[in-house]
């Protein structure tokens, strides 16, 4: 939408050079960006390039005299929304891209026309505004400054749409909370002391044996060895002994390769 | 910009606006070169203080008493090797420290360093720009500059990377909304978002002991905020090797670094702006009307600023990591509801104030002061909380020595010194 009012401003004349050329290369930029978005196979590249869409938004909104909105632009959806993206997506997994397997039957061609509707419903609105309505400008409203101007519109005209919508929103952050929270049963965090008595009380007061250890390789997969060449069972992981995998056969225990002793008998014979 | 705009402007925009391009350029160089400089004057001091803390000499070998060693470790990193990890995203992977780096610096531009001076015969303030949003730029800045965290920790592809980088991006969030709700005080007080109206306004009085409450918030927030310790999770080298630069060398790692002493330069700076006034000099402005000069007020912001760095280096060398969940306890169940609570106060001081005019202050303070007394009255009141008794209860069976064994006084049976000193001792002559 900003983008058709500065064309609008660029063509009714009265836009400085340097807000001109700001807008062209912002405005690619920001165009480019969002593309990228949608066709980039990374969910992070993605959502890197959604940043820069509203970076380069926010730099508009400034050139066009609103530094607060440019700037809260800036702290709230770039700084909040997307760092908290970025947090899910960098625990799903780096490797992680679209899977091409279509789960819902009829998904893409019902987004399909959505999304041409949605365009359709965008290009009427904004080509309204371009043609039908004119423009009227901040007037007195902005009088004081912008900052003002904002301040004093949301706390008399458009209170109860504010205080509605923060209070929609605190319900939205306490519903999270209580769908995250409630279902869990709470469990008594056990305390320092607690914990000290539990592992002296318990079965065995030193830790686990580290995997590895006894045996000629230091992987988390290798078991410790007892001194009589068996595995020491307190040694396995149960996340990896738990997994289904494909093993080469392993090559038979070698005492001799602890010692390297083999391969001198080796050379001499 | 029309007639009626300008006449809006205070006195330091129409300054700046008047402003020629190469006095404007020459603004921006300067700055940078504030930030390196003071970045490696920080690293070495930091050392040097942290180093006295600790009972020993410090750097002290490069330049004179050891000033120059963090130049030339800094030389030395730019000519280190360039390490690209295998399982590095490459792009997102260089980006990160750049994205780091600029944020920090751009910070820098709304900072009131000083009042009016004359530069070349150019009369001046000392600062690059004086937006209406001042302070949001600040907060909007160090927003961005976490993204360089987070990419850089994600895009190297190893997990402690990727650890300090998710550590970093929620212990940033969570101390960032602490550090805006402390600023709303100071703003509702200045009546104004812009950093020189705010420093203008505390003229007459500043408001690190007027609004102590939004102080202390913001000075534990912005601890939090520049990732030091004792808040320095996301780089824990105890637990995450380095965080989330571990993988990063040369060039790349010297930025990372760069941008966290540059951070701790601006909240500093920001801090002196929002709470103790800026460029302002307390008393010896009455004795002598010199200390107006811009100049001096400029000594007077770097003073206080580095007043502030001192704290952040006192703290590095004295507090003890905090464990991340107690961490993240203190900012959404201390820091956020107390600012919140105070924000509150000062609202309704206000606005009864407002209200009734100056002379109901008298009654209102006396209304708060005797509901004060009621409250430590009932608290006084109130029976003390159980304290865990102190018997303790041996946990295993393994035989220990009583816990609660008491050294005796003294031996009961002692030999008189002159008595001991005559006997001759056990050596096994006497055979």
């Amino acid at each position: 939408m900003i983008l058709a009012q500065v064309v609008s401003d660029a063509t009714a004349g009265d836009t400085g050079v340097g807000e001109a050329i700001v807008f062209w290369i912002l405005g690619p930029v920001a165009l480019a960006a969002a593309v990228a978005m949608i066709f980039a196979r990374n969910a992070v590249h993605s959502a890197l390039f959604l940043v820069m869409t509203m970076l380069s938004l926010a730099v508009l909104y400034m050139m066009q005299q609103a530094p607060f909105l440019g700037f809260v632009q800036i702290i709230v959806y770039t700084g909040a929304v997307m760092m908290l993206f970025l947090f899910v997506l960098m625990l799903v997994g780096r490797d992680s891209s679209d899977s091409v397997v279509e789960v819902l039957r009829g998904q893409r061609v019902a987004g399909a026309l959505l999304g041409l509707a949605f365009a359709l419903l965008l290009v009427a609105g904004v080509g309204r505004t371009m043609f039908a309505v004119p423009s009227v400008g901040l007037g007195n409203n902005a009088a004081n400054g912008n900052l003002t101007g904002i301040g004093r519109l949301i706390f008399t005209d458009y209170l109860l749409p504010f205080e509605l919508t923060s209070a929609l929103l605190i319900t939205a952050a306490l519903g999270a909370m209580v769908l995250a929270f409630a279902q869990k049963k709470p469990k008594a965090k056990l305390g320092q002391r607690a914990a000290v008595v539990a592992r002296l009380r318990g079965d065995r007061i030193s830790p686990l044996p580290g995997p590895g250890v006894y045996a000629t390789a230091n992987s988390v997969a290798v078991p410790a060895l007892l001194p009589d060449g068996s595995v020491a069972p307190e040694s396995l992981s149960e996340i990896i002994e738990g997994h289904e995998v494909d093993e080469a056969p392993r090559p038979p225990s070698d005492a001799h390769s602890l010692t390297g002793r083999r391969r001198e008998l080796e050379a001499g014979e | 910009m029309t007639l009626a705009q300008q006449e809006g402007l205070t006195r330091t925009q129409q300054l700046l606006a008047d402003d020629p391009i190469w006095l404007v350029i020459l603004k921006v160089v300067v700055l940078f070169a504030v930030g390196v400089v003071l970045t490696l004057f920080m690293i070495n001091w930091e050392r040097k203080v942290v180093a006295r803390m600790q009972q020993r000499p410090g750097p002290n070998r490069v330049g004179p008493n050891g000033w120059l060693q963090s130049l030339a470790d800094g030389l030395k990193l730019a000519f280190k090797e360039d390490i690209m990890p295998v399982m590095a995203d490459k792009k997102v992977y260089f980006i990160a420290p750049v994205i780091s780096t600029i944020p920090a610096f751009v910070a820098f531009s709304v900072i009131p360093f000083g009042g009016e001076v004359s530069i070349f015969g150019e009369p001046t303030v000392l600062q690059l720009v004086d937006l209406p949003v001042g302070v949001l730029v600040v907060l909007a800045c160090s927003s961005i500059g976490v993204y360089g965290i987070v990419l850089g920790g994600w895009a190297s592809g190893s997990p402690y990377s990727l650890l300090g980088a998710l550590r970093s991006a929620a212990q940033v969030i969570s101390y960032e909304i602490a550090l805006g709700l402390s600023v709303v005080a100071v703003v509702l007080y200045a009546g104004s978002l812009s950093t020189a109206d705010i420093v203008a306004a505390q003229g007459t009085g500043w408001y690190f002991y007027l609004l102590i409450p939004s102080f202390i918030v913001f000075s534990i927030a912005m601890v939090g905020e520049t990732n030091r310790a004792p808040f320095d999770l996301p780089e824990a080298e105890s637990e995450l090797v380095g965080g989330f630069h571990t993988e990063y060398t040369s060039l790349k790692f010297a930025l990372f670094f760069l941008a966290e002493y540059v951070n701790m330069v601006t909240v500093s700076a920001m801090a002196t702006t929002l709470f103790l006034g800026g460029g302002q000099i307390p008393w010896l402005g009455h004795l002598w009307s010199g200390f107006d000069n811009g100049w001096f007020q400029f000594l007077a912001f770097l003073v206080k600023t580095l007043a502030f760095l001192f704290v952040f280096i006192w703290l590095r060398g004295t507090l003890p990591r905090f464990r991340y969940d107690q961490f993240m306890r203190l900012g959404w169940k201390v820091l956020v509801p107390v600012s919140l609570g105070w924000i509150l106060i000062v609202f309704a001081i206000r606005a009864y104030r407002n209200s009734t005019g100056g002379e109901a202050t008298v009654a209102l303070l006396i209304t708060i002061g005797i509901v004060l007394l009621a409250i430590i009255a009932v608290a006084f009141g109130l029976p003390d909380r159980k304290t865990p008794d102190d018997t303790v209860e041996v946990a295993s069976d393994y035989p220990v020595p009583p816990l609660d064994l008491a050294v005796p006084d003294r031996p009961r049976h002692r030999l008189p010194r002159a008595k001991a000193a005559k006997e001759p001792a056990l050596t096994g002559k006497e055979e």
